[in-house]
């Protein structure tokens, strides 16, 4: 018996499956090695992850570690992974940014004569575990991908030691990510300590797997409803707060501010474009699989969250000086919108699909930015204000036009890419009859109109109360640099256009 | 029916164009295209390129201008000449992505679209040639949200997708807010600011009424179109609603009443090619939106809002023209009064009768030439004085008699002299309000007539005659600033002689429209048809 169980379980280790992320793996750790024997090419570590990130690409899209053909029942690994087509797509979406961010944390590093070689390293291990966790099927792949997301991310965070910034941003992302670590926790124990307990019906043998706690949910006896049991709902409360604290939305947004002021911009746009993704794919994960049944309470609690992010976001950005801190808030803004897309995707089949158009728009729109500021930035890296961007447009009319084109994408202008995407999500949500979210996000974008423009008007126009000596002279972007936002650029005004790439 | 040329010579051009239009159906769908793709190519290759002398840039812009002009006109005769009975004509579609939807690029024209096509291709090379001889700074990146602008406006008014419909004038809209907050007037960043807050939240309240609609009508299977969507049933509440919402979002796009307060400003603000493109054409969007959209599906939500459009549109025409009246600046002068003249446009479809509709369209395409003239010419004669203000201007008129008739013919257009386009819009607007459940509406409208008068005479005797004030510099108006004033005024002068040319393909599309909807639908169409 034993052993027919572990012979089972050992047939599901597909390990050919999670190729990529055992390639970044190894790869982060060869990295290390190759900063230590081989100084010569300390030059070229960010060209070397970026080149491994490529590869892991295309191992993906050549179906190597993909979900086709390879259907197990009960998930790989003994139920700890599972495929599905949403996921390959998460990993796909995730390597893409790690290019950028690589991308940015060249340009910034270079800047900032910082120590290259554990900024790439700990970049492909969140990347790794980041695909890792959109493929989790069980509580326990799920908590220690989290963790090892978090604790690379303490790092990331205070990389800048000789900033003061940076530090306090480090203490006050430990701090907060200890406590939602522990929400987390606090909230899978119940969740375990219910579904394990004889007394109530369907049992689960494996309670913290998804399928089999789902499962459990959704029983009910005539004595018990497992639905509207206080245990099982205080822990999926709990869980999904955990869950909401990495993506920033109201009430567990109050780290987002300092911590994307203070940590290092290529980490910002880590924080603000996957990790917030990582956290959307997860509560879509819940909210399709073990919460499934508890849509009467997940949905109007919601909802309500939805509602408060919204109007929080855009009315907090209005008084930003600080452009990170604008990042930030307008950041915790798009949450609100994704998060209504969410919803609607419980309704709506096909909105699911507009959410990921979504995150695929904010996540260029988002890299423009950052790169430009990346780009902009002087010696002190959190102290970028809207002055710094003065006149930027005839100053560096690349920078400048990238700048522009990336926040009026962000702002949902048309022709860019960032309108497109909010129409579907609206469109979806009205659909879904969500009015008074839609009301809501409605009356964001109108007050997003506010700061995203008077940034513009910044980049656009000069300040006559600058003096002269106080702009900085700024380098013109490398080649490989202007390669890249080109990219960018050209894909947010392709999607606007056209939006065949993506299925609904 | 096919339009009859005033004389019978004409009849081998009207066969030349209708030959024209059958047989290569193809090319003229092209030019839909064309007259979008090329003001917007030549702005894309002025951003990309390089340096370039003066004299390339301004040809590059040229092109841009230009062909969007000859194309409306081309299309507009073929329109006039082929036997089409108000169908649309011209079309295009494309899937771009989201044909699952119901969402495509579909292009075309029918004859409620054809004057605003025509307007925004004649608006938009006077206000490109003005533009080109301007002497502003970056007059490359001038140019190049002008051609945007302009881009943009032959989307609009060519859309039949309705989605599209609206992405192109967020396009041209984008455009007006840079070229306010970098070439306006005094104070021009607070405005550029109020003017971008303002019609954003007019855009996303019409944005949730077009979703509105899109989603009850069930458009994401049969497409969302004006073609098909008129097919289509609403229920009766939530037409009330989505009336409602659309009303509101146009009507701060169109400056109704309570929702007025940016454009004025704006105007005034803005530099002159922006505010003839806005106020001239993109305003327009609107009431296009309303006539083509609203009112053909929503016609149970008509009964309920329609009470109140007729008091706004009169607090439009009558505080507002009060307002008018006050000014003392010449730029805000023209822009309240181009706000008021909306009331018209206004009152035009509270009528709601097949001639109240088409007069508030000729309305809308007389208004455009003329108030884009006024200020084209009020432009030029801020350069000439150096000053707006009508207390410190005065007796110009003697040193610059072009430019005073040009001021005096585009002001008496715009007050609605007969001869011009403005008289039958008025008069059809007049005529339709009798026609409507309460036809008292029609004296405070006659005293609107008066009140612009009372400006417009005025503010002529103030800056032409009387004792001369303030320094005049540069003398009468140049040919080169001429030429798009005399575009302009000719075409209020053909249409004004010859208002068939407007009429004919209205009326068409109206009834075709409307066929069973509007009440007392072809009660006065003749009385439009009067002229010849």
């Amino acid at each position: 018996m034993e052993t027919e169980l572990l012979q089972q379980i050992a047939a599901s280790n597909r390990w050919g499956l999670l190729l990529p992320e055992i390639l970044l793996g190894c790869s982060a750790v060869l990295l290390l090695f190759v900063d230590l024997f081989l100084p010569r090419l300390r030059s070229q570590l960010s060209r070397i992850a970026i080149a491994v990130q490529l590869l892991a690409l295309v191992l993906i899209s050549f179906g190597v570690g993909c979900a086709c053909g390879s259907e197990i029942s009960g998930g790989l690994f003994g139920g700890l992974i599972s495929h599905s087509a949403e996921s390959d797509w998460m990993r796909i979406f995730f390597l893409f940014c790690s290019i950028f961010v690589t991308h940015i944390g060249g340009v910034f590093l270079k800047k900032q004569n910082l120590a290259q070689v554990e900024f790439f390293h700990l970049v492909l291990v969140v990347t790794a575990t980041f695909m890792v966790l959109v493929q989790s099927n069980h509580f326990v792949t799920l908590f220690v991908a989290l963790e090892t997301i978090t604790v690379g991310f303490y790092v990331m965070v205070a990389y800048k030691r000789d900033s003061r910034h940076s530090l306090e941003a480090g203490l006050k992302y430990l701090i907060m990510g200890a406590l939602s670590s522990g929400m987390l926790l606090f909230g899978i124990a119940l969740l375990y300590g219910s579904a394990s307990n004889p007394a109530l019906p369907g049992t689960a043998m494996n309670p913290l797997n998804f399928d089999q706690l789902g499962q459990f949910i959704g029983t009910s006896d005539e004595l018990f409803n497992n639905s509207t049991n206080f245990m099982v709902l205080i822990g999926a409360v709990l869980v999904l707060s955990g869950i909401a604290f990495k993506i920033g939305v109201v009430p567990f947004q109050i780290w987002v501010p300092d911590v994307y002021q203070g940590a290092p911009t290529p980490v910002t746009a880590f924080l603000a474009v996957s990790s917030k993704a990582a956290g959307f794919f997860l509560l879509y994960l819940m909210l399709n699989g073990p919460f499934a049944d508890l849509e009467a309470v997940t949905v109007p609690m919601l909802t309500v969250v939805a509602i408060l992010t919204l109007l929080f976001g855009n009315l907090a950005a209005l008084g930003q000086r600080n452009v990170k801190r604008v990042m930030g808030m307008s950041g915790v803004a798009h949450a609100g919108i994704l998060l209504m897309g969410l919803l609607a995707s419980l309704k709506v089949d096909w909105a699911f699909g507009a959410v990921l158009f979504y995150l695929v728009t904010y996540a260029l729109a988002s890299f423009g930015v950052f790169e430009v500021m990346a780009h902009v930035a002087g010696k002190a890296d959190a102290d970028q204000d809207l002055d710094d961007f003065d006149d930027l447009l005839k100053r560096q009319p690349y920078l400048g036009g990238v700048l522009l084109v990336s926040l009026g994408s962000l702002a949902g202008i048309p022709p860019l890419a960032g309108f497109m995407a909010k129409l579907l999500v609206f469109i979806a949500a009205f659909q879904a009859g969500l009015y008074w979210v839609l009301g809501v996000a409605l009356v964001g974008v109108v007050l997003s109109i506010y700061y995203y423009f008077g940034w513009m008007r910044a980049a656009v126009m000069r300040n006559p109360f600058l003096q002269e000596e106080g702009v900085r002279a700024i380098a013109t972007p490398s080649l490989g640099a202007r390669f890249l936002m080109g990219l960018l650029v050209a894909a947010t005004l392709l999607f606007g256009f056209y939006q065949g790439l993506f299925t609904f | 029916m096919t339009t009859h040329f005033p004389i019978a010579a004409f009849d081998g051009v009207t066969d030349l164009f209708r030959t024209a239009g059958e047989s290569m159906p193809v090319l003229h769908s092209f030019l839909v295209i064309l007259a979008i793709v090329l003001p917007l190519t030549s702005a894309l290759s002025l951003a990309v390129s390089g340096k370039l002398s003066d004299t390339a840039v301004k040809i590059c812009a040229g092109i841009g201008f230009v062909a969007p002009g000859l194309i409306s006109l081309w299309l507009a005769a073929v329109y006039m000449a082929s036997d089409l009975g108000g169908q649309y004509a011209f079309t295009y579609l494309a899937d771009m992505g989201l044909g699952k939807f119901g969402i495509y690029l579909y292009l075309g024209l029918n004859g409620i679209a054809l004057p605003f096509y025509v307007l925004a291709g004649l608006v938009g090379l006077a206000a490109g040639l003005y533009a080109i001889q301007s002497k502003v700074e970056r007059l490359r990146l001038f140019l190049i949200l002008l051609l945007v602008m302009q881009g943009g406006l032959m989307g609009v008014f060519s859309s039949i997708d309705i989605l599209f419909f609206y992405f192109f004038h967020e396009f041209a809209l984008i455009s007006t807010f840079v070229l306010i907050a970098l070439w306006g007037r005094t104070g021009r960043k607070t405005v550029a600011l109020e003017v971008t807050i303002y019609l954003t939240l007019g855009a996303m309240v019409t944005l949730a009424g077009l979703i509105a609609l899109y989603v009850t009508t069930g458009a994401m299977d049969f497409g969302f179109n004006m073609i098909t969507i008129r097919e289509l049933m609403v229920h009766a509440p939530l037409q009330k609603t989505i009336f409602g919402l659309l009303l509101i979002g146009f009507g701060i796009l169109v400056s109704l009443f309570p929702f007025h307060t940016w454009a004025p400003r704006a105007y005034a603000t803005a530099p002159a090619p922006a505010a003839m493109l806005h106020a001239g054409v993109l305003k327009k969007f609107g009431l296009y939106g309303l006539i083509q959209i609203a009112y053909p599906i929503l016609d149970l939500g008509i009964g309920h809002w329609a009470p109140l459009i007729m008091w706004l549109a009169l607090c439009n025409l009558l505080i507002i023209g009060l307002v008018t009246i006050a000014q003392r600046d010449l730029k805000t002068m023209l822009g309240n009064a181009s706000v008021m003249h909306m009331g018209y446009a206004f009152l035009g479809l509270y009528a709601y009768s097949s001639l109240g509709i088409g007069a508030a369209i000729m309305m809308l395409f007389a208004h455009g030439l003329s108030v884009s003239l006024l200020f084209l010419l009020a432009d030029v004669i801020e350069k000439r004085t150096g000053n707006l203000d009508m207390r410190e201007i005065g007796g110009i008129g003697s040193k610059t008699p072009v430019l005073m008739g040009l001021f005096c013919a585009a002001m008496l257009a715009s007050i609605g002299l007969p001869g011009f386009a403005n008289f039958w819009g008025e008069v059809g607007i007049f005529v339709s309000i009798f026609g409507s459940p309460s036809p008292w509406v029609l004296y405070p409208a006659l005293l609107g007539i008066v009140i612009s008068a009372i400006y417009g005479l005025r503010a002529v005797a103030c800056i032409f005659f009387g004792e001369e004030k303030g320094e005049l510099a540069g003398g009468d108006i140049t040919s080169s600033e001429k030429l798009p004033a005399i575009l302009l005024l000719v075409a209020l002068f053909v249409v004004g002689l010859w208002p068939r040319s407007i009429s004919d393909p209205v009326n068409e599309s109206v009834e075709n429209t409307f066929a069973n909807k509007a009440p007392a639908i072809s009660a006065q169409v003749a009385e439009f048809k009067m002229t010849e």
